[in-house]
């Protein structure tokens, strides 16, 4: 299933969870993943359009935690890499 | 322990009856998602006490039992599996989803659902609310953690809530008993169908989502600060460097508790059971039931029964690390270790409980969606070292081992044979995870997805209780299977009578039985009174610790207890061999049992109880010739 709120956006510049550092927040934009698996990942928060924020990861940044509509849910490199973002700027903190 | 009381659950039996005269109770289903507290208010309304813990998916199986209600009518409960949704991923959310729609042979449909939610969550939670109430069930919808959110600062208007999804709710907490009358108002009040103002198309989740979130909004939801606590002892126990260290602390922690501050609680044990049996013999008639009581009960049983203390302590730690949240982070740092094995993190988490008994290890498989994966996980689980095989070891370590220190009080030379044992036991595991994984169970990757609970405090009522059932299975145990089989090991050793007398050991039938195998044991440096310890192993592995026990103890010439015994009897090698034989071989016939029924034939255990046993076989022989 590709979901997309806004499909405009060139995916070229789309970066996804991973290109995320500990505290950096982006807003979801569309997970790359077959229909089971995209839906299981919208049942936890991860909904196109979400703030989700990177938490801590285990050593070596894999996987890592993600805050995401109140919940705090680990994920993989290798999924992360298909939850794309939309670009944005780095919160100031 | 292969015997546990988590295999309560094993039975398809409900846990109670029915009360033979009040009319049929009505079935009400407990359903939320996972880790939301439906099983802390399943015991609440049953005065059951199914296991609880803080990580997701704790209860991977229906479970039923009957609430009282005040007016003296009753309900019954069905405690499900957590879902996020009613369309289910896996083995455990399929039970749930069946168990709702009445599709579950032997269940009868609910006629009143319990959704229990976490308050401190809502809008997320919420969207279960819409396929819930969309069956048209009456439903009392049960905000859970209270006293969180409270604390948190978060709240929420209950009467909008109520108004806007057309069904009563109730604020509660289960864990500190409070609001709890809210559901029993339901239980015995009228069951009226709910009557939602609008409910959103149901396969949609942003749609569902949109909508939980327009009706915690409109309901004046404040959601709670975030957990400060939480993201506090996360930033020592996921550090880079600090979580890895503290994880290797914690296990060296228990190992070393386990050893060396056991010891004044094992004598304690030891002094209470030999001369209360003692004295209990002395006032018995014959002489062939003294020698029977001081031989199977004081020598037998009694060699298992001292190591109560340190299968309570594991319990105890295992007890705290699930409860208090833990378990999720440690299943964290390990899933890249498990991934480079082809496993995930999530069977991670039933392979450490799986350190107190394999067979409930292997039901909590189920929250694995993938069942290739899930099998693996099924397969390696018996390599670990159970509180059963830890018995066996600490027998063994304590007789050959000198208490030497290493690192000086913070670990000595058994607790380091001991914590190699447990490495050899899951890295055997997870090596034929390996292999497993590259050949029969080859399978795409499926995505690994943790939620990490909120720590919380374990409370000493939790964990109290659950040792206290503990220690009921292991007495249980000693006082059935281990008894029984060392009685008729006793009787064994006394036949055939040669003229009205009993034989010497080596010439009576348990004596023959041992020497008739002795050839096959020799290799691995094993007599033939070891030999009938290992046959009587079968029942279950500590059983072998009660045979040596008695038939060391019958020996006249030898006074000086058993580890003196064994260290004439083994070799240092022939003792390695003894440990690697156990580290490997599956003597369990519940976790036989239990993997036949998850994987549904006899062919998996068949294959598993086979590997395992040449694994032993090959490994202790190899063991005794290197060592000797």
């Amino acid at each position: 299933m590709q979901l997309s709120v806004n499909s405009s956006e060139p995916e070229a510049i789309l970066k996804s969870l991973v290109d995320l550092r500990r505290g950096d927040a982006a807003v979801l934009d569309r997970i790359d993943m077959p229909g089971d698996d995209a839906r299981r990942l919208m049942e936890l928060g991860f909904l196109p359009g979400t703030t989700v924020t990177a938490g801590q990861s285990a050593p070596g940044g894999d996987p890592r935690v993600f805050q995401v509509d109140g919940s705090e849910i680990a994920l993989r490199r290798e999924t992360a890499r298909r939850l794309k973002v939309r670009p944005t700027r780095r919160p100031a903190r | 322990m292969s015997g546990c009381n988590e295999c309560r659950s094993c039975s398809d039996t409900p846990l109670l009856e029915f009360p033979e005269s009040a009319a049929r109770p009505k079935a009400v289903a407990l359903i939320g998602p996972p880790n939301s507290g439906k099983t802390t208010l399943f015991n609440r309304l049953t005065g059951l006490r199914q296991k609880v813990a803080n990580f997701p998916g704790v209860t991977v199986e229906q479970h039923s039992g009957i609430a009282e209600l005040p007016d003296g009518r009753a309900a019954r409960i069905i405690d499900l599996p957590g879902v996020y949704s009613l369309s289910p991923r896996s083995e455990d959310e399929q039970v749930a989803h069946d168990v709702l729609t009445g599709a579950k042979p032997g269940t009868e449909k609910p006629e009143a659902i319990l959704l229990v939610l976490d308050s401190t969550n809502l809008q997320r939670h919420l969207m279960l609310a819409a396929p819930i109430l969309s069956l048209g069930v009456p439903t009392l919808i049960i905000l859970n953690m209270a006293d969180d959110l409270r604390n948190r600062g978060g709240h929420l208007d209950l009467e909008a809530l109520e108004g806007q999804l057309g069904a009563p709710v109730a604020l509660i907490s289960a864990r500190q008993d409070e609001g709890i009358e809210r559901v029993w108002e339901f239980l015995a009040g009228a069951m009226l169908k709910p009557s939602p103002r609008e409910l959103p198309v149901l396969q949609d989740v942003p749609k569902c989502r949109q909508w939980a979130g327009r009706m915690g909004s409109n309901a004046n939801y404040h959601p709670p600060a975030p957990p400060k606590w939480t993201r506090r002892l996360d930033s020592v126990f996921l550090h880079p460097i600090g979580g890895p260290l503290v994880f290797a602390a914690v296990l060296v922690l228990v190992f070393q508790t386990i050893f060396s501050y056991a010891t004044p609680l094992m004598d304690a044990v030891t002094w209470l059971f030999v001369s209360s049996g003692n004295w209990f013999a002395s006032q018995l008639p014959w002489p062939l039931l003294r020698s029977l009581v001081e031989v199977v009960w004081v020598k037998g049983c009694g060699s298992v029964i001292v190591f109560l203390p340190q299968v309570l302590l594991l319990y105890l730690f295992i007890g705290i690390l699930e409860d208090s949240g833990y378990l999720a982070r440690a299943a964290l740092i390990a899933d890249r270790t498990m991934a480079r094995f082809g496993l995930q993190g999530k069977s991670f988490i039933p392979l450490l409980s799986a350190h107190a008994c394999a067979v409930p290890a292997i039901m909590a498989t189920r929250t694995i969606e993938n069942k290739r994966d899930r099998f693996a996980t099924i397969l390696i689980a018996p390599f670990m070292t159970c509180s059963a095989r830890l018995q066996v070891y600490l027998l063994i370590i304590a007789a050959f081992i000198p208490n030497r220190p290493i690192l000086g009080a913070l670990l000595s030379a058994r607790t380091a044979a001991m914590l190699g044992l447990y490495l050899l036991g899951f890295l055997t595991a997870v090596v034929t995870a390996r292999i497993l994984k590259s050949s029969i169970l080859r399978s795409g990757r499926t995505p690994f997805l943790l939620e990490m609970p909120s720590y919380r405090w374990p409370t000493v009522q939790s964990i109290g209780l659950r040792l206290v059932d503990r220690g009921k299975v292991f007495l249980r145990r000693v006082g059935t299977v281990i008894l029984v089989v060392t009685a008729i090991l006793f009787v064994l050793t006394k036949l055939p009578l040669i003229h009205g007398q009993a034989p010497p050991i080596e010439d009576s039938l348990a004596g023959t039985i041992g020497r008739t195998i002795e050839p096959a044991i020799k290799p691995l440096g094993f007599n033939w009174k070891i030999g009938i310890g290992l046959i009587t192993a079968l029942a279950s592995r500590e059983t072998i610790i009660s045979s040596l026990g008695s038939i060391y103890g019958m020996d006249e010439s030898n006074k000086a207890g058993l580890q003196q015994a064994l260290r004439r009897d083994l070799t240092p090698g022939g003792a390695l061999a003894l440990l690697i034989f156990f580290a490997f071989a599956m003597q369990c016939i519940s976790t036989i049992a239990v993997v036949r029924r998850e994987t549904g034939g006899w062919k998996w255990p068949a294959l598993q109880f086979a590997y395992m046993s040449v694994l032993a076989y090959v490994g202790a022989f190899v063991a005794f010739h290197v060592v000797r």
